[in-house]
Formats: structure tokens, C-alpha cells, sequence
């Protein structure tokens, strides 16, 4: 109950947010409504961070204390991630198709970056989905990524050496926090939708890390025989049915 | 000191038993340099025959064709254990799981260092490249390149071993995460071959160096989770 107050909390913050982006704050003089895109862009991208630095250290946590728990938090993480990642890489494609003429523009660090993190987590997610046995799964995945989190600094440094054209970050600069050129409402609107997006972001990862402990809990009820898995319910009933994933269940009856 | 060398013994006893696996197979050997001799003649056709555009893209194509080579390498030294339980008896023995890690990176190195022997001098002849006056430069940047492929390649060898579809997972995890080596190998080959103009050399030689310590050391400190399965 409580986890659903808070979707419904999220999903109202989000939406007073952009609105706001959309209607309440004015249109950047240089790069029109298009600037608009980096409230939920750059809340995005935030947002990918964040996930895979979970990922990374709830998989350490699994190395360490040996709870499936962990590999739970992990893998929600992970797949939400993916999905902020992808989500900030179509908004900045979006923006960069006005702004800078092109969807893709290579000599930017961070558009770059952000690819390969699609890459790397995506391959993640593959691994966990082709091995079947929990504890060797959350093995795999927790090293997978903590390499990956590893890689990522190295990437990005990397591919800063190679000309930048990205947007310079407009609040981190020190020079910028002691003069402030961004007027009150586009912080207001960046830093609102920043609040709203992380709120949905709990939400989901909640959801989806109870849904990764049910998604156990049935696979560990399959292998001992509690109940028989939906794939060899469908098949036993058809012509040659292959047995062969309900062997277990079938020799414990 | 003892610990040291006592891993590096190790080590060496499993390069030296892989290296001699492939020495008297030849099979595989052979059929990975031939692959990458085959690369580097598409290259020439997908990029067409002007000779400059070749020469142009030659430090890129060298490093593909070695990249891509390479993950059949580092990737058929952990099948050879796939075979009559050989990897659960490696793991059962007594020894430092670094060691393994070490020993399997080591072989990885080796192998890496011979493709290179092959593609440098087939690249200089295939794309019209003068590589002789820049050899040492290039020889070192081989050389680093190969060890942060190797450190990367073996552990994801050892993870997707024991993998339904390692075939194809092997590169897709590897890839992503070899990026930087790429770049920098290939900025610093190309660097080499132009007589290092803009004294960028020692930089991405030191990125290459870099990415080799780090990935070295997380792989030998995440290697032996994977045995224990």
C-alpha cells in the first residue's frame, strides 16, 4: 500500500514537472523550445548513473554476504537503468537533431559514453537470462558488473581526450554556482524534474525488486516440485511434449 | 616472495601446458590466423581500392582485425578445459585462484603477440603502410594492447564458459568493455606511423598502460568467484 502511494506520488510529480518544463518556464533564447528536451535528459541520464552504480555495488554486496537479496536489488537496477539509459540517449539524439544538425554526433564524450553503457548493461541483462541456476547467476552478473562499473570511468575519460562539443555542465562549474547565469525557473524546472523522475525511479526499482524475489521464489517452487513449471504444463498435454525441464517435478510425485 | 613466485610458477605451468595443447593441435592456431588474415583483405574490399583511404584507415583495420581474432583466442583457451571435466579439475587444485587467472591472461598475451606478428607485416603489405621506421613505437603499443585484451578477454572467457551461447556472448560482453584500448591503441598506432607530430604518443600509450593495470587487477580479484560455482 504504502509502495503504491508512493507510485501514485511519483507519477503526479512527474507530471507537474512537465508540464512545467513544457508551459510554465520560457523558451531558451538561443536554443528555443529544443532546450525543453534536458529537463527529462539530463534527469535521465542521472537516473542511468545511478542504477548501474546500484547494480555494481548490490552486487558486491552479493560476493560478500551471500544473500539473494542482493542479486535481486541488482538485477532491478540493472533493467530500470537500461531503461533510463536508452531514454536519455533517444532525448539527446532528439535535441541534438535541431541543435547541432545531427542525431549523433561522435566527437561527444558523453553521447558516447552513454552508448557503450547501453552495451555493456544490456550484455549484462543477456547473461543473467542465459543461466539458470540463481547462485551462479548473481555470481556472474556481480562480477559482470563491477567490471563494467569499473570500465565505465575509463571510457569516458577516454573518449574525453577526443574533441568536445557537449554542453558543459551548467551547475557543477564553481564559476557558475558564484555567478548564476541560469535564471531561477530553469534550475527550479531541472531541479523539480530531477526530484519527480528519482521518485519514479524508487518506485520502480521497489516494484521490480519484489517482482525479481517472486520470479525466485516460483523457480525455486519449480525445481523442487511444488509446482510444474507453465512451460511443461503446456507441453504435456500436446504430441511429444519434451519433459525434459519438469523431469524433477515429475520423479517427486 | 614466496607467494609470488609460487603464483608465477603456476601460471606458468598453465601457459606452457596450453601452449603446448595448441602447439601439437594446430588446428585452432591456425584457422584464428588465417580468420584474421581474412579480415584484413575484406577490410580492403568494404573500403574500396584507393590506396590513401587504406593507408588512412590501416592503424583502425590492424586493430579490428586483432580485436576480433583475438576474442577466438582468449575464448578457445577456456573451452580446451570444457573438455572431460578438465576446468573442474583445475579449479579443485590446491592453488592461488589468481594464478589460474594469471596463467590462462599469460597464454592470452602470447597468442595476442602472434597475431600481431601476423597482421603488422600483413597490414604494411595489404594497405601500402611503412611501418619499419616506427617498429619499436609499434611493437610497445602491441604489446600494451595485448595484455589489456588478454586481462579483459580471460575473465569474461571464464565467465561465459560455462555458457549455452558463449559463442556470441563472449564478444558482446568484451566489446563494449575494450572501447578505450581500442581507441587509444589505434590514436596511438596512428600517431606512430605519422612520426608522433602533435606529441600525443606518450599520452595514449599511458591510457593503454592504465587500462592494462586496472583490468588486470579486476580481473585476477574477480576470476576466482567464477571457479567457485
Amino acid at each position: 500500500m504504502k509502495t503504491r502511494i508512493l507510485g501514485v506520488v511519483a507519477l503526479l510529480a512527474v507530471a507537474a514537472a512537465t508540464l512545467y518544463g513544457l508551459f510554465g518556464v520560457p523558451a531558451d533564447l538561443n536554443q528555443g523550445d529544443a532546450q525543453r528536451i534536458m529537463y527529462p535528459h539530463v534527469s535521465s541520464a542521472w537516473l542511468a548513473y545511478l542504477s548501474f552504480g546500484v547494480t555494481a555495488l548490490a552486487g558486491l554486496g552479493w560476493l560478500v554476504r551471500r544473500d539473494l537479496r542482493f542479486d535481486a536489488v541488482a538485477v532491478a537496477s540493472a533493467e530500470i537503468g537500461v531503461l533510463f539509459t536508452a531514454l536519455a540517449i533517444w532525448g539527446g539524439m532528439m535535441w541534438g537533431r535541431p541543435v547541432w544538425g545531427v542525431f549523433w554526433q561522435w566527437d561527444d564524450p558523453r553521447l558516447t559514453t552513454t552508448a557503450l553503457l547501453l552495451a555493456l548493461y544490456v550484455g549484462y541483462l543477456l547473461l543473467r537470462r542465459l543461466s539458470d541456476d540463481p547462485k551462479r547467476r548473481a555470481t556472474r552478473a556481480a562480477v559482470v558488473g563491477l567490471v563494467a562499473a569499473i570500465d565505465i570511468p575509463i571510457v569516458h575519460f577516454s573518449v574525453i581526450w577526443w574533441r568536445s562539443l557537449h554542453q558543459p555542465p551548467t551547475f557543477l562549474s564553481p564559476d557558475k554556482i558564484l555567478n548564476p547565469s541560469a535564471p531561477l525557473q530553469f534550475v527550479l524546472a531541472l531541479v523539480g524534474m530531477l526530484a519527480a523522475y528519482t521518485l519514479a525511479w524508487t518506485w520502480l526499482i521497489i516494484r521490480r525488486y519484489q517482482l525479481a524475489r517472486a520470479e525466485l521464489a516460483r523457480e525455486e517452487a519449480v525445481r523442487s516440485g511444488v509446482v510444474r513449471s507453465a512451460r511443461s504444463a503446456t507441453t504435456a498435454s500436446g504430441e511429444g511434449a519434451v519433459a525434459q525441464p519438469s523431469a524433477p517435478a515429475e520423479a517427486a510425485r | 616472495m614466496t607467494a609470488l613466485r609460487r603464483t608465477a610458477t603456476v601460471a606458468w605451468a598453465i601457459a606452457r601446458k596450453d601452449a603446448i595443447a595448441e602447439m601439437r593441435g594446430k588446428q585452432a592456431a591456425v584457422s584464428t590466423l588465417t580468420f584474421a588474415a581474412v579480415v584484413l583483405l575484406l577490410f580492403g574490399f568494404a573500403l574500396g581500392p584507393d590506396p590513401h583511404r587504406l593507408a588512412d584507415a590501416a592503424p583502425g583495420l590492424l586493430w579490428l582485425g586483432l580485436v576480433f581474432a583475438g576474442l577466438f583466442a582468449v575464448g578457445r583457451f577456456h573451452e580446451l578445459e570444457t573438455e572431460d571435466g578438465a576446468l573442474e579439475q583445475l579449479t579443485l587444485y590446491p592453488v592461488d585462484r589468481r594464478s589460474i587467472y594469471a596463467g590462462k591472461a599469460a597464454i592470452g598475451v602470447l597468442a595476442m603477440l602472434v597475431l600481431g606478428a601476423l597482421l603488422v607485416p600483413l597490414v604494411a603489405i595489404l594497405y601500402a603502410v611503412d611501418v619499419v621506421h616506427a617498429l619499436p613505437i609499434l611493437a610497445l603499443t602491441v604489446v600494451l594492447g595485448s595484455i589489456g585484451f588478454a586481462a579483459v578477454g580471460t575473465f569474461y572467457a571464464g565467465v561465459t564458459v560455462r555458457l549455452r551461447a558463449r559463442e556470441v556472448m563472449l564478444p558482446l560482453l568484451v566489446l563494449p568493455i575494450v572501447a578505450p584500448l581500442l581507441l587509444a591503441a589505434v590514436k596511438a598506432t596512428t600517431a606512430a606511423l605519422a612520426g608522433d607530430p602533435l606529441g600525443e604518443l606518450p599520452a595514449w600509450l599511458e591510457l593503454l598502460a592504465g587500462f592494462d593495470v586496472v583490468m588486470l587487477i579486476a580481473g585476477a580479484g574477480t576470476y576466482g568467484f567464477l571457479l567457485e560455482e
